[in-house]
């Protein structure tokens, strides 16, 4: 709709033309959806609890109301993943937000692809080890003997001083450099006066430790546990249940979730080639309807079937992980220091608050993280990000999938944005941990307003 | 693991035999095929347990023969459960296309595999196949390689130098570039074989290759000069020359390559298979290890066994087949 609205007819043709467009828009909004064109499809996944709305959709039967074969294939590491969908070897993945975004701009492989579905909201945490826990909690304020949440990476300053005064780096594990844990922890590293490094690829310098006080590096999610273990790294942001593996194995403790570093934070998409859409409408709109009423079922009636979904979960092609590690999160609660489980219902959203509603301003948001940290090279204008947010994020498609859901009686018009005069941009967002508001359509002035971190300048 | 049961087994039976030694004329046989392994066993197992009771991980305890029967017996559940599934997804498969068909009688009708899991069983078999496939193909190539090399000394002056400095390779170090290289020239709309079981079935020939050359070589080079010269003498053609007298005579040899080249594809084929995530038993040990459950580690400690159970067997297979093969029926083969 946005595109129409662009047109300034002058002519008798031009007004001719858009008048047929607006026909044509109606017409496929209110046709039926097709048969699907390919209706054979792979999807992959890595092993986190935030994949549930592939498996729901399968083990639901959602995908085969759709006239969909899904194979679902769990993939090495988000690299792997990427590589998959890119090829062909895979039609579709859960994939950590920044991926499509930075495969599109050219960071990292260059593909374009785009999303028409946002997965979930939250759902990470960052943990330490036991040792710099114990340095750590001595910094923190406590109440009723229990540490006071949200902690901040201030607690935490001291303990990276001290090691660097004994000339021993601090090393903490993301897992991907375009992930959502690599900007979560940097965004609460850097809150905390603790510099995470810059990213400098014009120069070939793509470990993002340069002026760094904590050095980051990748590990795949389900081996965050044994590499802390191992001791090689001191800590890490990962996606559940990690974190809750490292609580229940004694080896860490989770300091912190996402959702106190910035509540109701976008955190993965499910990611298809710009080709696959093109070439098979119709099976992405299907594909976009059986996700929707999984994610649906995952929220409904206050969460009333996580239990069951946890069960899927930890079944051993998917996540594979113990059902009382899985439930520890996925039921609305969380488990910090061992034996401090403190209720966090929204720790996992799959539906609520429009989760799967693929936002403009959550596109920008990750544009200005990559750009914060020189992951973009050079300043950009507002307009850049705008347009790259609109290249690869697809609600028109989601959309589609939402009407024909309503129409079928899955779903309501009150379980959907409102339709009319929906800009894609989120109001300007609050609830970060160093309370900066952000507003998705003034992504310049955002990045000005950061102590740490890169402006107008290049590296 | 083996070997160290063994050795338990030969110290034992060295023992038993010096004390028992009226036993030995009315049961000798009886001691050597069955009590031996039998007490080399026991001993293991209660090693086993022992020490898995004192190694404690943070995934729990290290599984002992206790664990590892129960994971196995779950193991084969998920794998009837899974079958069960199947039969429900083809009912409702051919439902959806009855309803296709009576909407549009003009529907093209196609019947889809099963989309669900593959069971640890499903991996044995994709295993057994892949390593079959890979050996098969080394096999047609080594074989006559070989009898080249062994008949013609210019043959092999040429060709020893690339054997020698293929054979030390790591096949994981093939790995990548069979992947790129299948990758880019096996493309096909609607192909016969999965890019993964190439990948996987080509590594394991690369390094199936060698042995097999190298021992056919030996073995086409130390063929008795008498029949040689009988080959002469009745000026044999060197098609009959082969098939008579080459081939028969190197026959132990090529099969001492070709049980070293099955042995060692099959320890590749594991390892490839864990490293590019392709289908088989070593992406179920990776997968189970990337869970990192509490039956994680007793489920793959049964993988750990039926890869040398299975290892064990085709070793067997392959020394039967020689045996049947092999024209000197009283040379003892072990």
């Amino acid at each position: 709709m946005a595109s129409l609205k662009k047109i300034k007819p002058r002519t008798i043709i031009s007004k001719w033309i858009s008048s047929l467009c607006i026909v044509a828009f109606t017409c496929s909004a209110v046709a039926e959806i097709g048969e699907p064109e390919k209706d054979e499809l792979k999807f992959g996944f890595i092993k986190l609890t935030d994949m549930a709305p592939i498996a729901v959709a399968y083990e639901k039967g959602y995908f085969e109301d759709e006239g969909l074969y899904v194979t679902i294939e769990a993939q090495a590491n988000w690299k792997v993943l990427l590589d998959g969908v890119i090829d062909g070897k895979l039609d579709g993945a859960h994939m950590l937000a920044g991926q499509p975004l930075a495969a599109t701009i050219g960071y990292g492989t260059k593909a374009h692809i785009v999303t028409p579905f946002s997965m979930d909201l939250n759902g990470n945490a960052i943990t330490v080890s036991n040792d710099v826990w114990a340095e750590m909690k001595k910094n923190i304020p406590h109440k009723n003997g229990k540490p006071v949440h949200p902690i901040k990476a201030d607690a935490l300053k001291p303990v990276v001083e001290s090691f660097r005064d004994a000339g021993k780096p601090f090393k903490m594990g993301m897992v991907f450099p375009v992930s959502t844990h690599n900007y979560e922890l940097r965004y609460w590293l850097a809150a905390g006066d603790i510099h995470p490094g810059f990213y400098a690829p014009h120069k070939g310098d793509t470990s993002g430790t340069i002026d760094a006080q904590a050095l980051l590096s990748v590990t795949p999610p389900p081996q965050m546990p044994s590499t802390l273990e191992a001791g090689t790294i001191n800590g890490y942001c990962v996606g559940e249940p990690w974190n809750q593996q490292a609580v229940f194995k004694g080896i860490g403790v989770p300091v912190v979730t996402d959702y106190e570093i910035w509540k109701n934070n976008p955190e993965k998409v499910f990611g298809m080639t710009k080709e696959f859409t093109e070439k098979y409408p119709n099976t992405t709109v299907r594909i976009v309807k059986a996700m929707l009423r999984a994610a649906k079922w995952l929220d409904e009636n206050d969460n009333a079937n996580r239990p069951e979904a946890v069960e899927i979960l930890s079944r051993s092609e998917y996540v594979g992980a113990d059902y009382e590690v899985i439930a520890n999160s996925m039921t609305g609660t969380f488990e910090y220091e061992k034996g401090d489980k403190r209720s966090v219902p929204d720790f996992n959203v799959f539906f609520r608050y429009f989760a799967t509603h693929p936002y403009y301003s959550d596109a920008v948001w990750y544009l200005t993280q990559m750009r914060r940290w020189g992951q973009i090279s050079e300043p950009k204008t507002d307009d850049w990000y705008f347009d790259v947010a609109k290249s690869v994020y697809r609600p028109d498609i989601y959309m589609i999938a939402a009407k024909e859901l309503i129409k079928e009686g899955h779903m309501s018009a009150t379980d959907f944005p409102p339709m009319e005069g929906e800009t894609g941009f989120r109001k300007p967002q609050k609830h970060f941990i160093d309370d900066i508001v952000y507003d998705g359509s003034k992504p310049n002035a955002y990045l000005e307003k950061f102590p740490i971190g890169l402006k107008a300048e290049v590296l | 693991m083996e070997a160290s049961a063994n050795a338990n087994a030969k110290l034992e039976g060295r023992r038993i035999v010096l004390t028992a030694k009226q036993m030995r004329q009315v049961s000798d046989k009886f001691v050597k095929i069955a009590l031996l392994p039998a007490i080399g066993i026991i001993i293991f197992l209660i090693l086993w347990q022992a020490s898995a009771n004192s190694i404690v991980t943070s995934l729990g305890q290290f599984p002992g023969p206790s664990q590892v029967w129960e994971q196995s017996k779950s193991l084969i559940n998920e794998h009837n459960n899974e079958r069960n599934k199947e039969i429900a997804f083809q009912e409702r498969q051919q439902k959806r296309n009855a309803e296709k068909l009576a909407k549009n009688p003009d529907t093209k009708i196609k019947i889809r595999k099963y989309t669900g899991k593959a069971t640890f069983i499903d991996q044995i078999f994709t295993s057994l196949y892949t390593v079959g496939f890979g050996f098969l193909v080394a096999s047609i190539i080594a074989i006559p390689l070989g009898i080249v090399c062994g008949l013609s000394d210019t043959a092999y002056r040429c060709i020893n130098p690339i054997i020698q400095t293929f054979k030390p390779i790591s096949p994981l170090a093939w790995l990548p570039l069979v992947t790129m290289v299948v990758s880019a020239l096996y493309v096909s709309d609607d192909p016969m074989f999965d890019k993964a079981f190439l990948t996987s079935a080509f590594t394991v020939a690369l390094c199936c290759i060698w042995p097999t050359v190298v021992n056919t070589i030996v073995g086409v080079g130390s063929i008795d000069r008498d029949l040689i010269n009988v080959s002469r003498v009745l000026q044999l053609s060197s098609f009959v020359h082969i098939k008579t007298i080459v081939i028969p005579s190197s026959i132990p040899h090529i099969f001492t390559g070709l049980r070293l080249s099955l042995a060692t594809g099959w320890m590749v084929l594991i390892a490839a298979e864990m490293l590019a995530q392709n289908p088989g038993l070593g992406k179920f040990i990776w997968d189970e290890f990337q869970n990192g459950s509490s039956n994680s580690l007793g489920r793959i400690m049964v993988a750990v066994l039926v890869i040398g159970f299975i290892g064990f067997i085709l070793d067997s297979l392959m020394l039967q087949l020689q045996k049947y093969m092999s024209w000197d029926k009283q040379a003892t083969l072990r």
